[in-house]
């Protein structure tokens, strides 16, 4: 008999759903998302949204904070060559993304469980698109957790 | 609790919104507050059927006071909607309004999940306690009060930037109006006839200089370029440079900037189609041979007996480098100029070589006036451009296929090939670099939103208008010169102005003036200062424009954003996770 593995939470038979975080930016990708919201469409229930002014403003120790403390994903929605603050704005999100991918990988984490893309402001289907192709990659990658080194 | 977090703990009031259905057909609102009401800190927790209305916003006001509320949580639908909304009942209340969240249920949970009540419901009592943990690590916060100077700088003295010198002189604002050229009028000013009225591009400029001149309040300066700003909203220093390179400089102080530095013309390479050859021309060109003509219609010596139009030259263009976007008034001007031509003499050939017609709206009779004059239209496909040769014997031939006759072959011969070019931004590298202005992928200057606020920027008190923004007709560009003026006595008006105050500060304990962050900030809101021998960043609050791009550029993280701090996201997180019980 092997000892049993104690790294699921959830009750037996449920599918295991990826929580993913999106940090989003309040003038351009947040409205994006609403819209997939005012246009019904659907995306899982596991994705929740904080919104930033502007995704250069994200420190890579909040993704990290994510991924270490429950979440399995997240996924930036930036605002691209549309920026209206910083012109190299998405050389600068690219920057942070790929900072946070290199400490996920000390940590022993999957530097796919991080995406970037632009989302614009009626970026509705793509984004749920994306949300969905993410939420496939993450369940088959399995939570989070299991990957961190202790 | 242990007794220091019940000394230290925070007074929350929660609301969470049916939305007459929108939101409690698919989260379940009751079960939302049962999970979250047992938070030592939440003194207030409650559903409304409408969060909104003028009855549950007077029962915030006095709950807030009733309960010395020091914090507002309302979960309902999208920030965009409601947030000055509840931060208005905050102020009512005596409640700062930067203690209230705004949590949104509507369009990103109950709409999304309308087909998994549970999911939904969890997700809300996740993002709900996301907004208290939030709230928690809110602190009070005044926007900045900045006197305003009742004075506009006009950058550009085209059609634009003449109607909103008179209109702000009008309103009572005092105007700089700064020109690069020797005189004013910009493009219009070569305008031959223009449509409906016919009545010349010049004579409109100089009736529109002439109501300038009679404005004591308008000060003019022609060959003159702006070369340096300081200063923020309402109180902006602007270097001018007169009289060329190299020349003196004077300071204007103006309260806002306009900026309506119009376009240039697209310039064809040599050999787009033809371009180069004798007898190949662009619009603009053109436009001033017919405009100067009298009959017959010469070109350098030759009569022209025959013209043909190339559409969409430089314009509409597909893949990578090339412009992408419509010039909008091309095809008016182009089917106007033609009409002209018919008119000096009705026997000139004229033949249209297009892609799409696009007389738009009142320009509509002009296209049915040019075909009923003689004008030929011929479509081709974007794929099979036309293509201008030399004739032998003189004279070019275009070759075309037209897609409308089962893409015949045509070889239309011409005195005349004239490519119709559209707009491109002007080359204004060291303006954008002063003002710090927005351009988008195609170089034109970027307003903050095209429909809500279409002629501001991100930069406080800076606005644009006309061509500079984009592809426009005259009459449009006097609209949103005009735009520019109502949006400058909105903001200069009242003498002084708020500014959010949602804006980046740094540690001086924590900074070790490394520099990284002064870089990191192109409104050049950091500086160094020292005080004794320690040296440290300090970020203007009037010259952030509040993005957080300098947060993550800081290796000691001590920069914080406000509204957005490290504590308070970090929190989010957490709370975001929890699964509720």
């Amino acid at each position: 008999m092997t000892a049993p593995v104690a790294t699921e939470p959830q009750a037996p038979g449920d599918a295991f759903v990826p929580r993913i975080l999106v940090l989003s930016t309040n003038n351009i990708s947040d409205p994006g998302i609403d819209l997939a919201g005012s246009s019904h469409m659907h995306y899982s229930p596991g994705v929740k949204v904080i919104g930033v002014p502007c995704t250069s403003g994200i420190r890579p120790s909040w993704i990290l904070h994510a991924l270490e403390s429950g979440f399995d994903g997240v996924f930036v929605a930036s605002d691209g060559d549309e920026c209206a603050y910083l012109p190299d704005c998405a050389k600068r999100s690219s920057r942070i993304v790929g900072e946070a991918q290199a400490r996920m990988r000390e940590r022993g984490i999957d530097a796919n469980r991080l995406r970037l893309a632009a989302i614009c402001s009626v970026c509705a289907e793509p984004f749920t698109r994306h949300l969905g192709q993410f939420s496939t990659a993450l369940a088959a990658l399995g939570p989070a957790a299991a990957e961190l080194t202790p | 609790m242990t007794a220091h977090e019940a000394a230290n703990a925070r007074r929350i009031g929660v609301y969470v919104c049916h939305c007459g259905g929108n939101i409690s057909d698919y989260v379940d609102v009751d079960k939302v507050i049962a999970d979250i009401e047992d938070a030592g800190d939440v003194v207030v927790a409650k559903t409304a059927m409408f969060a909104c209305s003028d009855a549950t916003q007077q029962d915030m006001v006095a709950d807030i006071t009733a309960q010395q509320l020091d914090g507002l949580v309302v979960a309902s639908c999208s920030p965009k909607l409601h947030t000055y909304t509840f931060r208005g009942v905050a102020a009512r209340a005596g409640l700062n309004p930067y203690e209230y969240t705004q949590v949104n249920i509507r369009e990103q949970c109950s709409w999304v999940h309308t087909d998994d009540q549970q999911g939904a419901t969890d997700k809300a009592t996740a993002l709900v306690r996301a907004g208290i943990s939030r709230t928690r690590l809110t602190t009070p916060l005044e926007p900045m009060v900045v006197e305003t100077l009742p004075r506009t700088l006009v950058i550009g003295g085209g059609i634009a930037g003449l109607r909103a010198a008179i209109g702000l002189a009008d309103i009572g604002l005092g105007v700089t109006l700064v020109e690069r050229e020797l005189e004013l009028g910009g493009w219009v000013r070569r305008f031959g006839p223009m449509y409906p009225h016919g009545k010349d591009g010049r004579a409109l400029i100089e009736t529109l200089v002439a109501e300038v001149r009679r404005r004591p309040a308008i000060t003019v300066l022609t060959g003159a370029e702006v070369v340096g700003k300081a200063g923020s909203f309402g109180n902006y220093r602007v270097t001018v440079r007169v009289g060329g390179e190299g020349a003196g400089t004077i300071e204007v102080a103006a309260g806002s900037i306009v900026a309506a530095t119009g376009f240039d013309a697209y310039q064809p390479e040599t050999g787009e189609f033809g371009y180069g050859i004798e007898g190949v021309v662009t619009l603009p060109e053109f436009k001033a041979l017919v405009d100067e003509a009298t009959a017959p219609l010469t070109h350098r010596g030759r009569p022209v007996r025959s013209v043909a139009y190339v559409y969409c030259v430089g314009s509409r263009n597909t893949g990578g480098c090339a412009n992408a976007y419509c010039s909008r008034f091309c095809c008016a001007a182009t089917v106007q100029t033609a009409v002209q031509v018919s008119g000096l003499d009705p026997s000139i050939r004229q033949f249209h070589l297009y892609r799409d017609m696009r007389t738009y709206g009142k320009f509509e009779p002009l296209y049915t006036e040019a075909r009923k004059a003689g004008s030929v239209f011929v479509k081709f496909d974007n794929d099979a451009p036309p293509a201008v040769a030399r004739r032998d014997g003189g004279g070019l031939t275009v070759t075309v296929r037209d897609l409308l006759t089962h893409n015949e072959e045509l070889a239309l011969p011409a005195d005349l090939v004239v490519l119709v070019t559209g707009m491109v931004p002007r080359d204004n590298e060291a303006l954008v670099g002063v003002l710090k202005l927005p351009a988008g992928s195609d170089g034109f200057f970027n307003e903050i939103h095209p429909k809500l606020r279409p002629v501001e920027t991100v930069v406080d008190g800076v606005l644009i208008a006309g061509a500079c923004q984009g592809p426009k007709t005259s009459a449009e560009s006097v609209a949103s010169g005009l735009a520019a003026v109502t949006q400058s006595a909105a903001i200069l008006k009242k003498g002084f102005t708020e500014l959010d105050p949602l804006v980046a500060t740094a540690d001086q304990g924590a900074c070790t003036a490394c520099g990284d962050c002064l870089t990191a900030c192109p409104y050049d809101a950091i500086s160094m200062t020292e005080t004794g021998d320690r040296h440290f960043a300090v970020i203007s609050p009037t010259g952030c424009k509040g993005c957080g791009g300098c947060v993550p550029m800081c290796p000691e993280n001590a920069i914080d954003l406000l509204g957005y701090t490290d504590a308070q996201v970090t929190a989010m997180i957490e709370s975001l996770v929890e699964v509720p019980a």
